[in-house]
């Protein structure tokens, strides 16, 4: 475990004020332990409510850590304020969800793109050259700059939010369901986008899911979350194929396979599971 | 954290040149006659000097309360002067009367509303504290009882007014911030390392523009409107002629000029007049922007009266198309008004039938229409949608010969519907026994116990433990899997044949979504259901469809049943979607370094 970690995450405790007086803080994230090395992608797979989301942001500064730390290449980044933490932006970026509030939508996508390169001192021209070769990076054409973030489709959208993420070198890109709300197809090429970049460039992703298919085709290692902790975490071939946790197993066959002879399979597999575990619904505690 | 789904998105058409909001505030005549007028009111009190006739303050005794019409166009006031020329005079220091509370207010207010916004925390506190002890105070009064120690200082006045005015700019500019600033392109903004000054600057402050310009024209008129009325009270400068001023010299001489009473009435009339159309104005010409930005269709609520009554196209009689099928949709052809007038088709003329005890699934990417299909079933397409051509028949009934009356009962009895988002299909404010036993006891004539003993096997039946606890609860404190089953259970407790299920899963979490199917499976078993679900997942219709159709821009490309789908899919389509699963994706080696 010599070998250089461009993040490690130990013992992170993320909580939220409760509303109220002397109410006693809800704890999002109880002492969360993850690394990833240069050019990895770790997969962060669970459910809503387990935390996933909570992770990312705090990886990003956007969630309060309680405890624990966060080192990016070696550096300690977990209790920087918002203006020590401006240089980092160089180094960590971020790709959403939502592809339509994750861009202003009174922006051109032009000015979106502009936003970071700006940000870290870049002259205008120079930024527009930048941005024409981020356009093309992420296969969009390069009329795109001024157009507005309402004349793309989703996936187009997307690949905005992801030649924002590549502006200025990252080493890490924090992928927060990245393709859930595109379609199929689309979904298959954005991933394949994804994929694509990180080889050229040898950024890393931790790439958060709640689609176990989804996570399985983009990472080397995936991390599953549940309740707050992660409660298993290995080789993507290994989590997504045979886990040795009760909740993976669970997670893995809920998940319908597209035909009907396997998935009549995987149903029965999973009804099975669940008569020999009988564990307790995860369903009753509130969304 | 649950899925978005764009579904039936419109096409956008790149080409399409934008409408700016000038170009659409230009177009609206009244907001644009109020700026000429208001432009034209300011201009002539700027040039006073120019435009005037004569002096405002020249006092000749032999024009005292003169009649309109001679030497004096409007008339002569009490001491004498020309009204015309005071009236344009007066306008300069009402105008910047208004000026000063509206920039006072607007500095003071969106200052502190943006800083007390983004930062929150004390500040925050402390403002609103002050903006509520503004608020409570009766602003007049202080402004007359201000007379006592700055004297008749009207400018000095209004910047008091602009003070006790600021509370407005602060509640919407602080409420607008906090509402903005969590959305996620702030957020990238900040993970790109951009200052906090520059975040609100370039993200912020341009999403409240729209409400300070509103906001600000509006305040200008109840400013002007208040200026009068303090100097009608007699607390202006009586050396400055002034709108309100010449209102209390028309007063003074009621009975000996009626004349002068109307002028300065008018000329606050209409400025105050032009400066409210101006904000409507402002106000329409954003919103329209808004409605073009915010593509997501909205989910009807209500049953659009549009939708029916229905053109029947071929005069098919209605029982032309009982062949026996639970559901028949025949050549149905689903359309939208556009802007411009036209109607646009989304569904182009597709044919559907699901048999008793029968699954089909309708699957297909966002924008190809499925959920139309779902919704014309239903009767429900949003306003401006109607099926233009083509029949739904039911039992080989045709729904469009059905009154409202008819269709309700259908609804009720006969179609059962699974909406996507539980959450939003049930009504927060009531308890959720009462949103389940209401519809029984409208449908099925029970009384309501019987229809609460009901309501209890049904949540029973599709696995809530407690239902006792659950009926006695608001939608709130359940989670989004137990709504998506009592909403199940709402769809069957009028013992339907037919189940509409729209993307019933995609809002949940694989492991609910997997009990969830179940639960569909074994219902429609144990009750012969014949169900039409539309999803865009595969794994969903291996799952649980009998039958499947794939759809693409409004037509059906193609429709087997599952395995056939599955095994030898024929429309290039279907296969290149069936590629474009990512479960048979290979995997990653592992990073060797």
């Amino acid at each position: 475990m010599s070998a250089a970690r461009t993040l490690e995450v130990e013992n992170l405790v993320v909580e939220y004020a409760a509303r109220g007086f002397r109410k006693k803080p809800f704890r999002a994230l109880h002492g969360v332990s993850i690394d990833i090395r240069p050019g990895e992608t770790l997969g962060l797979v669970g459910e809503s409510g387990s935390g996933k989301t909570t992770l990312g942001r705090a990886v990003l500064g956007l969630a309060p850590v309680t405890e624990g730390s966060v080192r990016l290449d070696g550096v300690e980044i977990a209790a920087l304020t918002h203006k020590q933490r401006r240089p980092l932006a160089r180094h960590l970026q971020v790709v959403f969800q939502d592809p339509y509030t994750s861009l202003n939508p009174v922006m051109t996508v032009g000015d979106i793109l502009a936003e970071p390169l700006r940000a870290q001192g870049m002259t205008r021209s120079d930024a527009k050259d930048r941005i024409r070769l981020l356009l093309d990076q992420v296969g969009l054409p390069g009329g795109s700059i001024d157009r507005l973030p309402r004349e793309f489709s989703g996936g187009q959208r997307q690949r905005v939010a992801i030649a924002r993420s590549l502006a200025i070198d990252p080493r890490l890109i924090v992928c927060d369901e990245p393709v859930s709300a595109l379609d199929l197809s689309t979904q298959a090429r954005v991933l394949a986008l994804f994929r694509e970049i990180q080889e050229r460039i040898g950024v890393a992703y931790l790439f958060i899911s709640h689609d176990l298919a989804v996570v399985r085709a983009i990472s080397h290692r995936v991390a599953v979350m549940y309740r707050g902790e992660i409660v298993e975490q290995g080789d993507a071939a290994t989590i997504t194929s045979t886990p040795s946790v009760a909740y993976t197993q669970r997670l893995l066959l809920s998940a319908p396979v597209p035909h009907p002879i396997d998935q009549a399979q995987r149903r029965e597999e999973r009804r099975r599971l669940a008569t020999l575990t009988a564990e307790t619904s995860t369903e009753e505690t509130p969304a | 954290m649950s899925d978005l789904l764009i579904g039936g998105e419109p096409e956008i058409d790149p080409s399409a040149p934008r409408l700016g909001v000038l170009r659409r505030y230009l177009r609206n005549p009244l907001a644009v006659t109020a700026t000429v007028v208001l432009a034209v009111i300011v201009l002539a009190c700027i040039l006073a000097g120019v435009i005037a006739p004569g002096s405002p303050t020249f006092s000749r005794l032999d024009m005292v309360n003169a009649p309109p019409g001679g030497e004096y166009i409007l008339g002569g006031d009490g001491a004498g002067r020309d009204v015309l020329s005071r009236l344009i005079y007066a306008g300069r220091l009402t105008l910047l009367g208004a000026l000063i509370t509206v920039v006072v207010a607007s500095v003071i207010g969106v200052t502190s509303g943006l800083i007390a916004g983004y930062y929150a925390g004390v500040f925050d506190n402390i403002a609103g504290w002050a903006a509520n002890l503004l608020i409570v105070l009766p602003g007049t009064i202080v402004l007359v009882s201000l007379f006592a120690v700055i004297g008749p200082n009207i400018l000095l006045s209004m910047a008091v007014l602009g003070v006790m005015f600021a509370p407005s700019f602060f509640r919407v500019v602080r409420n607008q911030v906090i509402a903005v600033k969590n959305e996620l392109y702030v957020d990238a903004a900040r993970v790109s390392g951009l200052s906090n000054m520059r975040i609100i600057a370039r993200h912020i402050l341009y999403i409240v523009r729209a409400p300070i310009i509103i906001l600000s024209a509006s305040i200008a008129g109840a400013a002007i409107v208040v200026q009068a009325g303090l100097e009608f009270l007699g607390l202006g400068d009586p050396a400055t002629p002034t709108w309100g001023g010449m209102l209390q010299d028309a007063y003074a001489n009621l009975y000996t000029g009626q004349h002068l009473l109307l002028p300065p009435g008018l000329a606050i009339g209409i400025t105050v007049g032009s400066c409210i159309l101006i904000a409507n104005g402002v106000r329409d010409a954003l919103e329209g922007d808004e409605s073009t930005r915010v593509r997501r269709p909205r989910r009807p609520k209500v049953r659009s009266q549009q939708s029916r009554p229905r053109p029947r196209t071929n005069g098919v009689p209605a029982t032309a198309a009982d062949n026996g099928a639970l559901l028949s949709v025949s050549d149905l052809v689903v359309g939208y008004d556009t802007d411009t007038g036209d109607t646009k088709n989304v569904v182009h003329g597709i044919d559907l039938t699901v048999e008793r005890g029968q699954i089909m699934g309708l699957v297909g990417e966002s924008g190809s229409g499925k959920t139309q299909i779902a919704l014309s079933v239903l009767g429900l397409l949003p306003a401006g949608g109607a099926v233009r051509e083509g029949a739904v028949f039911l039992h080989g009934v045709d729904l469009a010969g059905l009154s409202p009356r008819q269709m309700r009962q259908v609804l009720g009895r006969t179609i059962g519907y699974i909406p996507q988002e539980p959450m939003s299909n049930l009504d927060p404010s009531f308890k959720i026994g009462h949103q389940l036993t209401k519809p029984m006891r409208s449908a099925l004539r029970i009384s309501s116990a019987e229809a609460r003993r009901r309501a209890e096997a049904l949540l029973e039946r599709v696995g809530i433990p407690e239902p006792r606890r659950v009926m006695g609860s608001y939608p709130h404190q359940i989670s989004g899997g137990m709504a998506q089953r009592v909403l199940i259970a709402g769809a069957v407790s009028c013992d339907p044949a037919l189940l509409i299920a729209d993307e019933p899963t995609t809002a949940l979490d694989v492991t609910v979504q997997a009990e969830i199917l179940d639960l569909i499976r074994d219902l429609q078993r144990e009750r012969q259901l014949g169900v039409l679900l539309v999803t865009h997942n595969f794994g969903v219709v291996a799952d649980i469809c009998d039958r499947v159709a794939v759809m693409k821009s409004g037509r059906i490309v193609e429709e087997r049943s599952v395995h056939e789908i599955f095994d030898d899919p024929r429309d290039p389509y279907t296969i290149s979607l069936l590629a474009s699963t990512v479960e048979g994706a290979p995997l990653r080696a592992p990073l060797t370094s």
